[in-house]
């Protein structure tokens, strides 16, 4: 190894790290070294100098290290990574997620009986499910169809907002309004997506992101509708098909001769979610083999030819915009029931994004790539919460790294929906993106 | 009619900041085809810069005029080079890695450098909103009535003069640096084909680095302008201003500059005579309803070329 | 009824801006026969298929297809999609357009996809499992057989169709384009990039479809060996006009066509026909020693 000429002389070494610090210090310098406080009579500047070269010196340490190491490997020299495990990781995480689907579905169906569950981890359950359910959904829409959706969250709003309406002011039951928010929302997919589905990939982003952004300035400002930004509160919680939750007689727990729990609910919950996710799944994989789902994908592939093959583009976009509403419909109306309280700031943009990045970070198309993102980004949140203020910066490095670290996402192959012999899997850089050519 | 034209006013100078800001985006996506999520977050990191810098020199409104001046023009060309230096950074970490792979990566990336860099302004400024003083005031009276109900009057401040200046200024300089330099002419070169202008001896990093940096400098500048005529700022501005910003950019047509800048006079005289005439809340549905309905009707935009499509 | 006019097309003109890429043209391919567009590049050959199959919308002018039962389709008037599903015209494409992240069979199921979306109860019955989908979808992949055998592509039909090698992409588009049941193929230079002996093939492969299927196919190629060997008819393009429309030994021999080919001015076109008449003779001539 030491006979191996490294590929950086230590002069352009040197020169690599005084560029660096000198931009640090351009970053950093005004923007941490100079903090503005607001003080009678105007603003004041407290210098914090330390800060400033504590993370100058991070970024130039950092960076040597970076340089002296993985940088700096003579050409041809092994690389850090065996090979072996580098090309099968690939297909690995991929046969991995055909033996452990079946096995974390188990756990998931186990999950509120095991010993260390307590409140917490089902509380945390519930929200990386209910990301799953909402990653599947939009993933209808950009991973199979390729159409880039900025603006999920628009249904998801439109979901809880129905239910929650519904049932305040009708007093209609969670099932009867699960049905009808999963149809308003996906009507409202239609209207949307009648115009704009016309235009090309990054259009239609913006587009969908605008509609996105649209429906929340309406919540927030239809005041005597949608409460504005005091939000709708007392939206029913669920019930047992028609049993409350409730201590005392006639109660859940009463009925079933079981000693009362606040858990109870959350247990319940946390299978409603479940089942619910499931329920996605599950018709997405079915959606898959029939024509409909080759359909979107063969739109994701190549939109030209299939309009050569006879295919109506325009409906082909609409039923995967539509179905991919559906399900934020109702996974926005499980989360009304769930929090009892919804106001328009559950249904920024950064909802939107957050879905998006589960998709594309699990790998387009990918069912079991959607869980283990919303795993690793729901759950790295919350590992993160002791330290509040830096955990959504930790989480924007995070997202940033992830991508360039696996810009296909985490599953990059794609499993065919029918075979004539042998099911092959397709490698992922075959694989279209979708619109934009 | 006064109401009118002070609306009318207000409206260019609005449209100035968004077409500066709009320019950023439609140069980045001509070039790399990719909607640089966090140029909104450049602007409001310009914004911030130049409010260190103001109170750093201690400009108040009591600063004599000659004085304001020379320390506005030191202000924006030290808030243009510190911007500089973080779209050319962003652009280092979070896109080019990802150049030429997978079309929605560098989206992601994208949008995660723009939390990082909101979250951390928020760490490092504070999350409070930050108001500065006026400190230039002000203007000239360009009509006056006086009837039954009161006075009205139209007027046009110093501050409005020197944003509707400035804006021009830069205008100018920039399609002059387009057509006529040896960058611009790399950057429409990698523009229409990347690999054919590597091949010719451009340098295409640098040349998409220098996008960055320009794009860069000019959200900085508008994020002074912002600054100085709403006097208060916060580290959520560029989100709002960035999305408004990239519909300008659409609306004009992508990749053309003029189309950027008309882009943005249109956007804020939507904004600004909405609030005026309709209703305040709503100037946000506006502004994008009018952007889905020019890119149904005209998708290449008001100024952008029309695509025939490749069979 | 081979013979009967097939696919009309009528003054058909494109224009884009200021170009006129389609001047005036009428021709007629037949029910049955293997008829070629050839013209130098920029002929604007591609333009009319593009007008065809509904891609362009001409500017002026009528596409008629016939049908055997004496149905007609005018293609100007009909929504792209609707060309393939109803007027039964399938195309391929000059720069390969398959689903390069689908499998081979399932490029062809996609091709399928109206009949198929019929049976499956425009989805709702598919995902409820009732109905008579599975039955289709056997008859589907019976039919993606038949034509995977006819192009050889049997054996790959598990992979991914962004795999195979430029030859075989072709014909698998072509076996696409099959799959809709088209009664017109147009075909936009299927042996670019072939090499002699996949050039044979697709020969094979497209008098086969004619024979067989009695289907009509309407062709755009460069390669004059399968023009030559296999056309009914050829029509001539230049200049987005039609130059000659005549059996290929005609078009052989005609010194308009080769004139345009060899890009000479209009007033030198005699001296170039005399040159001709000479070169034939002596072709002729060695062709008849041979």
């Amino acid at each position: 190894m030491a006979s191996m000429a490294l590929k950086r002389s230590p002069r352009s070494i040197l020169i690599d790290l005084a560029v660096t610090s000198f931009l640090a210090l351009a970053i950093f310098g005004v923007m941490v070294g100079l903090r503005t406080e607001t003080v009678p009579g105007g603003l004041e500047l407290q210098p914090q100098w330390m800060s400033a070269l504590l993370l100058v010196a991070a970024a130039v340490g950092g960076r040597a290290i970076l340089l002296l190491t993985v940088w700096n490997r003579p050409e041809g020299a092994p690389s850090l990574i065996p090979a072996a495990v580098r090309e099968g990781a690939g297909s690995a995480i991929s046969r991995v997620g055909k033996v452990f689907g079946p096995a974390l579905l188990v756990f998931a169906l186990l999950l509120p009986f095991l010993p260390f569950t307590d409140r917490y981890i089902l509380d945390l359950s519930i929200l990386v499910l209910t990301y799953v359910m909402l990653g599947w959904g939009l993933n209808i829409v950009v991973g199979l169809a390729g159409l880039l959706d900025l603006g999920y969250v628009a249904f998801y709003a439109v979901g809880a907002y129905s239910y929650a309406l519904l049932a305040l002011h009708f007093g209609w039951s969670f099932w009867l309004c699960l049905p009808v928010a999963g149809i308003l929302a996906a009507f409202w997919g239609i209207i949307l997506g009648f115009p704009v589905l016309r235009l090309r990939g990054d259009y239609l982003a913006i587009v969908t992101l605008a509609f996105g952004e649209i429906i929340r300035v309406v919540l927030l400002n239809w005041y005597w509708f949608t409460g504005g930004p005091d939000g709708l509160s007392g939206i029913p919680r669920p019930s047992f098909f028609g049993i409350e939750f409730s201590r005392g007689e006639g109660g859940f727990a009463d009925a079933f001769g079981l000693e009362y729990s606040s858990l109870h609910r959350i247990i319940f919950l946390y299978f409603l979610i479940l089942a619910l996710a499931l329920l996605t799944n599950y018709v997405t994989m079915r959606l898959r083999r029939l024509p409909i789902g080759r359909a979107w994908e063969a739109l994701r592939e190549d939109e030209i030819a299939c309009r050569s093959l006879g295919l109506n583009t325009t409906s082909v976009k609409l039923t995967a915009f539509a179905t991919g509403a559906m399900f934020g419909g109702f996974a926005g109306a499980f989360f009304a029931t769930r929090q009892g309280f919804i106001s328009p700031e559950s249904f920024t943009f950064i909802e939107s994004a957050l879905i998006l990045a589960i998709v594309v970070l699990g790998g387009m198309g990918s069912q079991i790539g959607v869980v283990i993102a919303s795993v690793a980004l729901i759950g790295g949140f919350e590992v993160f919460r002791e330290a509040e203020d830096y955990r959504m910066l930790i989480f924007g490095l995070a997202m940033v790294l992830i991508m360039i670290w696996r810009p296909r996402g985490l599953i990059a192959t794609r499993a065919p929906s029918i075979f004539l012999r042998e099911k092959k899997a397709v490698s992922g850089s075959l694989v279209a993106q979708g619109e934009g050519h | 009619m006064e109401y009118f034209v002070q609306q009318l006013i207000n409206g260019v100078t609005l449209g100035s900041i968004y077409g500066l800001i709009a320019i950023g985006y439609t140069m980045v996506y001509g070039i790399v085809g990719m909607i640089n999520f966090a140029h909104g977050d450049i602007f409001m990191v310009g914004a911030f810069v130049s409010l260190i810098a103001i109170t750093a020199l201690g400009l108040t409104a009591s600063t004599g005029l000659g004085l304001t001046i020379i320390a506005l023009i030191l202000v924006l060309i030290f808030a243009m080079l510190i911007a500089s230096v973080y779209g050319w950074t962003v652009e280092r970490i979070a896109y080019r890695p990802l150049r030429g792979s997978f079309r929605l990566a560098p989206l992601i990336t994208a949008i995660g450098m723009s939390i990082v860099l909101q979250n951390y302004v928020q760490i490092a400024q504070g999350a409070r909103v930050k108001p500065l003083q006026p400190i230039i005031q002000d203007g000239y009276t360009i009509m006056r009535r006086v009837d039954e109900q009161g006075e009205f009057v139209v007027q046009i401040s110093n501050m409005q003069i020197f944003i509707i200046l400035l804006t021009t200024a830069l205008m100018v300089t920039f399609s002059m640096i387009i057509a006529k330099t040896p960058l611009g002419r790399a950057q429409r070169a990698c523009e229409q084909d990347r690999k054919m202008a590597a091949l010719s001896g451009i340098n295409v990093d640098r040349t998409i680095s220098l996008t960055f940096v320009m794009g860069a400098a000019l959200a900085a500048v508008a994020g002074l302008m912002f600054l100085l005529y709403y006097g208060v700022i916060d580290f959520f501005i560029g989100f709002v201003a960035g999305v408004k910003a990239f519909t300008a950019a659409v609306l004009g047509g992508i990749g053309s500059l003029p189309g950027a800048m008309l882009g943005g006079l249109v956007i804020g005289l939507i904004e600004t005579f909405w609030s005026a005439y309709f209703s305040i809340e709503y100037k946000d549905v506006a502004a994008f309803a009018m952007l889905a309905l020019v890119l149904i009707f005209l998708p290449q935009g008001l100024l952008g070329k029309p695509e025939v499509e490749k069979v | 009824m081979a013979g009967d006019a097939l696919l009309e097309v009528e003054r058909l003109t494109m224009r884009f801006g200021g170009l006129t890429a389609v001047d005036d043209l009428s021709f007629t391919a037949r029910r049955g026969e293997i008829t070629a567009l050839i013209g130098p590049n920029g002929a604007g050959k591609t333009t009319v298929f593009n007008c065809i199959t509904g891609f362009y919308k001409p500017t002026v002018g009528r596409i008629t297809m016939h049908h055997d039962n004496g149905e007609r389709f005018l293609l100007e008037r009909l929504p792209d999609f609707q060309i393939p599903r109803t007027a039964k015209v399938a195309r391929t494409f000059q720069n390969i357009r398959l689903f390069g992240g689908m499998t081979v069979l399932e490029n062809l199921m996609v091709a399928q996809h109206n009949p198929l979306m019929r049976a499956s109860g425009y989805t709702f019955g598919g995902v409820l499992g009732i109905g008579g989908y599975r039955h289709a979808e056997r008859e589907a992949v019976e039919l993606a057989k038949y034509w995977l055998e006819q192009t050889g592509l049997l054996a790959r039909a598990d992979d991914a169709a962004g795999d195979l090698p430029y030859g075989d992409q072709r014909r698998l588009e072509i076996a696409r384009a099959m799959c809709t049941g088209p009664r017109l193929l147009c075909l936009d230079e299927p042996a670019a990039g072939l090499n002699p002996r996949e050039s044979d093939e697709l020969n094979r492969l497209l008098l086969f479809i004619r024979k067989e299927r009695g289907v009509g196919i309407l062709l755009i190629e460069h390669d004059m060996s399968v023009v030559m060997g296999i056309s009914d008819h050829i029509v001539v393009l230049d200049y987005g006009a039609k130059i000659a429309d005549a059996a290929p030994e005609e078009i052989r021999n005609d010194p308009k066509v080769i004139a345009a080919y060899l890009g000479v001015e209009d007033e030198e076109v005699e001296e170039v026909e005399h040159e001709i008449e000479e070169t034939a003779a002596a072709v002729s001539g060695e062709e008849g020693s041979q």
